[in-house]
């Protein structure tokens, strides 16, 4: 009977997490009329809205935007992460202590801090409305370094030293003896960087005002909030979920690093 | 082998300076920048004015700086005790023997993953008043409708309803692995006790449970402070300002009004709120756990 119970209650909680989004997928395919039904099915389901939403915003082209944003942040998040977290884990220099203080520190200062000076400093580099002023701020991540540079204490200096004596050079240490061992982490801090500049809106909505620069979340919110949706729930729901559907996807192929990344960012963060 | 540590790596400078013209520019100049900030007017566009502590001044008589705070805090006191007793039920449930754990737990973690502007194009229309699923539902069982976001008292409760669907899959699996981790002998030397269930959970689970809790609480009040395209979308900050958040606010004043200097003193403002905020929660956790 406990057991039952137990049961019954994990299934319950599984739908009211999972129908919203399935509701969604079915409304979107929906005409607008049958909308507010229950219903996950309808005899009259097509394309209709989606067609609609590619003709009335640049989505595909926002997609592409997100794609090149999202890619470039996150190779530049694991590559200069491991540089800097390599140099304090494993190297000897003046200072180390005190940059590793500041990446600390650094990492307890609120964004809303810094939001406005670093659109500031975007209109004086007269860069608002490009690429680099999507990827720029984001290029590092504090919190990457700190990851990195605990995993990389914990590989034996043996693999180091080997590499060394082969006249190896530090950047060829990082990339070809200690990536292959750091599998774990690099890829934890890869889908942590995409999914945050992937999701990310603020910033987009502050520094790209240009129709075919914005991102996917960006014109999606745009498009919801601004009008040309015009309050047109079909519209809407096909906007989200062409939104979610990548993410969704990368999702279940790769769900317990997402799970592990996200929890273990938490608890280190 | 001593030799290589020994001396200096100079090659280090050069693997750490991209990490310090990153902080010269989006780290340090912002920060310095932001001071500069607090004491100017300025729209931007022509030159700085010096204003001294006016931007001060004016936030001190700000009903809606104190507004979007009281927001926060509306939001975080639902939030926070929703979340933790939401997500400690669900890793309870899930560390007990079941099966297809891993199947519920990918479903209560999907949310998470997906961006919150889907979320809210979601719930707006669940919330909506009149053709709103969740009011439908409530119809069914003959409860009148609530107005979920259409009412002042009720928009900022909604909001934070929404946000912990959206958030409390991680902190299930984060007290999942917190259940995990304590010693099953802890229960088996007090069941000989004679301990109830009940007992057992509140001397044992709760309290091991507890570096947990701190993580929730912390993350959640940054999140609370953080919270912008929930009410941006959702609510546009209505009705009656009733969810304008801290971020929101701030964004209004420089980007819809062109008042930088005062942007930038929310912020400051803001900032500062946040580690009181944190500073005091950490001063509770420590006084509740030597008591």
């Amino acid at each position: 009977m406990k057991k039952i119970i137990k049961y019954v209650l994990l299934i319950l909680g599984a739908a009211v997490f999972a129908y919203p989004f399935l509701w969604m997928f079915a409304a979107s395919l929906k005409p607008e009329i049958e909308i507010g039904g229950f219903s996950l099915w309808s005899s009259n389901f097509s394309f209709k809205n989606y067609d609609q939403v590619f003709a009335r915003i640049p989505i595909a082209r926002a997609f592409l935007n997100s794609i090149i944003v999202s890619s470039v942040t996150t190779l530049s998040v694991i590559v200069f992460g491991s540089m800097i977290g390599y140099a304090l884990a494993r190297l000897n220099f003046l200072g180390r202590n005190l940059l590793y203080y500041l990446i600390l520190f650094t990492m307890m200062i609120p964004f809303q801090i810094t939001l406005i000076p670093q659109y500031v400093l975007m209109v004086k580099l007269g860069i608002t409305d490009s690429y680099l002023a999507l990827i720029a701020p984001t290029m590092i991540s504090t919190l990457g370094i700190v990851m990195f540079r605990q995993f990389f204490m914990s590989i034996p200096q043996a693999f180091i030293d080997a590499a060394r004596i082969d006249g190896c050079s530090d950047l060829k240490i990082i990339f070809a003896v200690i990536w292959p061992l750091s599998r774990p982490v690099v890829i934890t801090v890869a889908i942590l960087s995409f999914m945050a500049s992937w999701n990310e809106v603020l910033w987009p909505i502050i520094v790209v005002r240009e129709r075919t620069l914005m991102t996917l979340p960006q014109i999606v919110t745009l498009f919801t909030i601004g009008g040309q949706a015009e309050a047109l729930l079909g519209l809407q729901l096909a906007a989200a979920t062409l939104l979610a559907l990548p993410i969704i996807v990368a999702y279940s192929f790769f769900q317990r690093y997402f799970i592990d990344s996200m929890v273990s960012s938490g608890v280190k963060g | 082998m001593k030799l290589f540590q020994k001396k200096y790596d100079r090659s280090a400078y050069l693997l750490v300076l991209p990490y310090i013209l990153f902080f010269l520019m989006f780290v340090a100049y912002p920060l310095v920048f932001s001071i500069v900030l607090v004491f100017h007017r300025w729209d931007i566009v022509t030159p700085m004015q010096w204003v001294g502590m006016k931007n001060f001044e004016r936030l001190i008589h700000d009903p809606l700086f104190f507004k979007s705070v009281f927001n926060t805090l509306t939001f975080l006191l639902i939030h926070i005790p929703l979340q933790i007793i939401v997500a400690l039920g669900f890793a309870l449930l899930l560390n007990s023997k079941i099966r297809f754990r891993s199947f519920f737990r990918t479903i209560y973690f999907l949310p998470v993953v997906v961006s919150g502007v889907v979320v809210t194009i979601l719930w707006q229309q669940l919330y909506s008043f009149d053709s709103g699923l969740l009011n439908k539902f409530l119809m069914i069982f003959g409860i009148p409708r609530i107005p979920w976001i259409v009412s002042p008292e009720m928009a900022m409760p909604s909001v934070a309803i929404m946000a912990t669907w959206k958030n409390v899959g991680i902190y299930i699996i984060m007290f999942l692995v917190g259940l995990q981790n304590i010693s099953p002998e802890l229960y088996e030397s007090s069941n000989m006790d004679g301990a109830t269930r009940r007992q057992q959970f509140f001397s044992i689970t709760l309290p091991l449970l507890n570096p947990t809790i701190v993580v929730v609480l912390i993350l959640s009040t940054i999140g609370g402070f953080s919270l912008f395209i929930e009410p941006y979308v959702l609510t546009g900050g209505g009705p009656m300002q009733s969810t304008l958040s801290a971020v929101l606010y701030i964004y209004n004043q420089a980007f819809y009004f062109n008042h930088m200097g005062y942007a930038a003193t929310l912020g400051f403002v803001f900032a500062l709120v946040i580690f009181a905020v944190i500073m005091l929660q950490k001063k509770a956790v420590e006084m509740e756990s030597n008591s």
